[in-house]
């Protein structure tokens, strides 16, 4: 890994209010960090904090929402940024993809208003200057016929190509990092493998940094560098995506791996993951894993397991690691 | 989770209503004079023994305003359930049935919405002949299409869920798989809408009422009451004090009715994602 | 030949299918209303003859004789539909007992007080109600909105009428701020008649000194007439901004880095606009109704005033010719905000 990263997530907790006055933590002492160039995935099931975590690098929490810890962006904390210095960042710095392109566009602005009007906002630029640029973006993309899908609206397009026209929106301030919220769980699974190679081709011929989230494990094994697997608000294992996706060492990334099907003619028994995730207002005590977790001791009843380092670039959030010999 | 301060908008509303219709139901005994009796010199302004003034027959306005309180609110209770049933009946026949018959009832129900209301209850009025009874008629008849349409789409949903549909293989009629499945859902929001329709439809009849086309004098009814004060312009609390008893209902009502929209509606309560 | 006619039909611009269809509704609507206004004639109690002519005509014989000739009363109820609608398109709706001069000819004098009125309430509606529903959703469960919502809720809950009585009372009577009812001044003639608008015909005139009566006199009825409409489109362009504000498509452009004035008045504003304008026809539609009201108390010689002289008089034929314009009018103003609608939502407008 680069010495000086991208993005450097520092213990970041995130609160919300609840409904009844108390505050919740959907996001517990997260520390990630994103190298120039590295697509980083952050897995988890819905709940998790995974899209929380990635709304707080834009400085778009909910109503209410406050974080703490830091987040280096470049050499600046986000985390004590305020409103109008966030929103400079946002989609200039840093853009992000949203899961369902139906959605994610605006149904009644067309794709030039929506291609450019970021671009206007942040870089000043003229709209002929701003429609070249949306052109070259568009076909970059692949959208055929880019000068006249300026003119269309998103309703025109299929769900694969409104995704594409997303991404270029994202990519029109010529940001460095890029958050992709499971950019392709709306869509057809042939049109998925399009996306994911656009992302691909993105990351090299722009040097653009990914953060993807998803908890697709065949998309994050097709497409990442680094992994890192969140349950419960925090982070319980991180690796290379090779270490972590081939040998899991946390029984909750395995058990999320119980949903990929391979083919590797594994001996190991996969049970696979039973039960839903813990709502962030009434975690169990002791490890928030351990009613669902197949190899749960006593131990794992009483303490909650800190993040450690098992491997140089490899850590998990587990007391008794019944995975780490085998992993080893 | 919705914010706490719309509760006590719903309070004041059901508080309110509660004391006018306590209002209503004990006014033989509470008001201080005989509504009708022309017991007092014309046009007194408020006093110390006339609290509303006297009209211009010498009536003490202030019981005449607690006595209209029997004439307004069971009129306007009666045409709000009234058009309920009939809208209800009519939805959930054309949801159900479908085809044809949804059809022709819900064009009848586009065709009344084309009027205006209190035109088209101006004109079944003028052809039935102008009393209260008659007002309530005209007012029935093009209230009910609201109803049908809340109630059919509740139905159309409605009848594609998995118990509705099961209990049709297992035999049950149409019209009891209507009353037993279908009923505890469409109850709710229908209540919610006639709370949210009885102010209007006090609003409604006290309006024919003041044009001369509901309550005829000597009864004591708040619309017909301000259509006599306008007559003597000067004398100010001769429509003041009807007027209010009016805006009174229909604020409670529409206070009422709007706390359980957002309480029923889970649209507006959508919590943030 | 079914499948060359909807090949055709398909072959046409989505808009102009749209507008084709809504046309046809429209139409259809007409005639429904025709058929009401139908029946309502025939369900007074009594001889409809004399409720038709009024009691003086209808005790010559040969007035009668007239009457029923005209209107086939002796022909089944199908062919007096036939020669009702047949009628109502010559421009001949009957004769008003009242007025003595054909009901056509009455309705075309009072339309444009009511069209001028209803215009300068509803455009004090549309701002006031937007304004206020925008202030309130931004705000959303702070205290401006409370207000909002209060203030909105006693809007649809005045009785119009006595609102009338109320501010004719407190600005004309006590205040003196306001000219008193009517559309000029008593005496005062008005400006020539082009539109039958007294504000815009006086200023294509040039006649400032009517504009300003005009105005003056216009303005009070107004306001009144828009106090109920504010409060419903407050409450709905609340609603439908706060719908678009839970749209992924309204977190995907504050994370572009706009600006949450350009969300607001871009992103947001306009598919709640869009909603709105829907309502709004509606609306107008309630505010007609409501114009009655307000035009018996400010003796604005519009449609409403006449309508309810007719209905005191029990002037059948005056108060149908009435409900049959109104309920055209009602019918037009919603297909002009169908197309509206079609133009600003590119989904439709675009197929």
């Amino acid at each position: 890994m680069s010495a000086a990263p991208l993005v450097a997530i520092d213990t970041l907790t995130i609160s919300l209010p609840s409904a009844d006055g108390q505050r919740l933590f959907p996001v517990r002492e997260v520390s990630l960090e994103i190298g120039r160039g590295d697509i980083v995935g952050l897995a988890g099931e819905s709940g998790s904090g995974k899209t929380i975590t990635a709304l707080s690098l834009l400085g778009l929490l909910p109503p209410g929402g406050r974080m703490s810890g830091r987040i280096d962006f470049e050499g600046r904390d986000l985390v004590g940024l305020g409103p109008a210095e966030i929103s400079a960042v946002r989609g200039r710095d840093i853009a992000m993809v949203f899961q369902d392109p139906m959605t994610a566009l605006h149904p009644m602005l067309s794709i030039e208003r929506q291609l450019t009007e970021h671009l206007r906002h942040h870089r000043g630029v003229d709209a002929k200057a701003a429609r070249e640029r949306a052109i070259e973006l568009l076909e970059l993309v692949r959208i055929p016929d880019a000068a006249t899908a300026l003119r269309r609206y998103p309703h025109q397009f299929s769900g694969g190509m409104r995704q594409r026209i997303a991404i270029a929106m994202a990519l029109c301030c010529g940001p460095k990092l890029l958050i992709a919220d499971e950019p392709t769980t709306a869509l057809d699974v042939t049109v998925q493998a399009g996306i994911l190679r656009l992302l691909q081709r993105l990351r090299t011929e722009l040097g653009l940094s990914v953060l993807l989230i998803t908890h697709d494990m065949g998309v994050m094994s097709a497409l990442t560098d680094r992994v890192a697997v969140m349950y419960a608000g925090r982070i319980v294992e991180q690796g290379m995506r090779g270490d972590v996706l081939g040998r899991p060492r946390h029984p909750y990334t395995y058990g999320l791996l119980g949903a990929l099907p391979h083919d590797r003619g594994e001996e190991m028994v996969l049970r696979p993951l039973e039960g839903t995730p813990p709502a962030i207002g009434a975690l169990p005590q002791g490890c928030p894993f351990h009613p669902r977790c197949q190899f749960a001791q006593p131990v794992c009843r009483t303490a909650e397991p800190a993040l450690r380092t098992v491997a140089p670039g490899r850590a998990i959030a587990c007391t008794i690691d019944p995975l780490g010999e085998m992993a080893a | 989770m919705r914010s706490a301060w719309l509760q006590p908008l719903g309070i004041i509303g059901a508080g309110m209503l509660t004391i006018i219709v306590m209002l209503a139901i004990l006014a033989p005994w509470i008001i201080p004079f005989d509504p009708n009796a022309q017991a007092f010199g014309r046009f007194l302004p408020p006093n110390g023994e006339n609290w509303f003034g006297t009209d211009q027959l010498g009536r003490d306005i202030f019981s005449r305003v607690v006595h209209g309180a029997r004439v307004s609110l069971p009129y306007a209770a009666q045409l709000v359930v009234l058009s309920a049933v009939i809208g209800t009946i009519l939805g959930a026949i054309a949801g159900y049935f479908g085809g044809w018959i949804d059809g022709l009832i819900m064009r009848a129900a586009d065709l009344v919405m084309a009027f205006p209301d209190i035109i088209l209850a101006m004109a079944v009025v003028a052809a039935l002949g102008p009393n209260l009874f008659n007002a309530v008629l005209a007012v029935v008849i093009v209230s009910w299409p609201i109803y049908a349409r809340v109630v059919r789409s509740m139905i159309l949903t409605l009848r594609d869920e998995p118990y509705v549909q099961s209990s049709r293989l297992l035999g049950a009629s149409s019209g009891r798989a209507l009353w037993r499945d279908i009923r505890p859902n469409v109850a709710g929001p229908v209540v919610v809408l006639a709370a949210l329709e009885y102010g209007h439809a006090v609003l409604i009849l006290s309006g024919l009422s003041f044009l001369g086309l509901g309550a005829q004098p000597p009864t004591a009814e708040w619309g017909s009451m301000v259509s006599e004060g306008s007559k003597y312009f000067d004398k100010w609390w001769m429509s003041v004090f009807p007027g209010l008893a009016i805006l009174a209902v229909v604020l409670a009502a529409n206070f009422l009715g709007d706390t359980l929209r957002d309480a029923f509606d889970p649209k507006s309560t959508k919590a943030f994602r | 030949m079914g499948n060359v006619v909807r090949q055709s039909w398909y072959a046409l611009p989505s808009l102009l299918r749209f507008v084709l269809r809504r046309l046809a509704i429209g139409i259809l609507l007409c005639v429904g209303v025709t058929l009401v206004s139908f029946s309502l004639t025939q369900v007074v109690p009594g001889d409809p003859v004399a409720a038709s002519l009024g009691d003086y005509a209808s005790s010559d014989p040969a007035t009668v004789e007239a009457f029923r000739q005209r209107f086939g009363l002796d022909k089944p109820l199908p062919e007096q539909y036939f020669i009702y609608v047949t009628n109502l398109l010559q421009g001949d709706f009957g004769q008003s007992l009242q007025t003595r001069r054909p009901v056509a000819a009455d309705l075309a004098q009072y339309m444009s007080a009511t069209i001028e009125l209803a215009i300068v309430a509803m455009t004090v509606a549309m701002i006031g109600g937007v304004g206020l529903g925008i202030i309130a959703a931004v705000n959303r469960d702070r205290w401006p909105d409370q207000v909002i919502r209060v203030v909105s809720l006693a809007g649809v809950s005045v009785p119009t009428f006595w609102l009338s009585l109320v501010c004719l009372y407190v600005f004309f009577f006590q205040l003196g701020w306001s000219p008193g009812v009517g559309r000029l001044p008593p005496g005062a003639s008005g400006p020539m008649t082009i539109t039958g608008l007294y504000t815009i015909d006086a200023m294509i005139t040039g006649n400032w000194r009517v504009l300003g009566q005009a105005l003056s006199h216009i303005a009070l009825p107004a306001m009144v007439l828009a106090i109920y409409t504010i409060g419903a489109i407050t409450r709905f362009t609340r609603a439908a901004m706060l719908e678009a504000f839970d749209q992924e498509y309204i977190r995907a452009a504050r994370a572009k880095g706009m600006p949450e004035r350009v969300v607001v008045m871009r992103h947001v504003l306009r598919p709640a606009l869009a909603a709105i304008i829907t309502v709004s026809g509606m609306a107008f539609g309630r505010m007609l109704g409501g114009a009655v009201l307000v035009e018996s108390v400010f003796s604005w010689p519009g449609l409403g005033e006449y309508a309810y002289r007719s209905a005191l008089a029990l002037d059948l034929r005056a108060i149908m010719g009435v409900s049959l314009v109104i309920a055209a009018v009602y019918i037009l103003v919603n297909l002009v905000v169908d197309i509206l609608y079609a133009v600003v939502d590119p989904r439709i407008r675009l197929g």
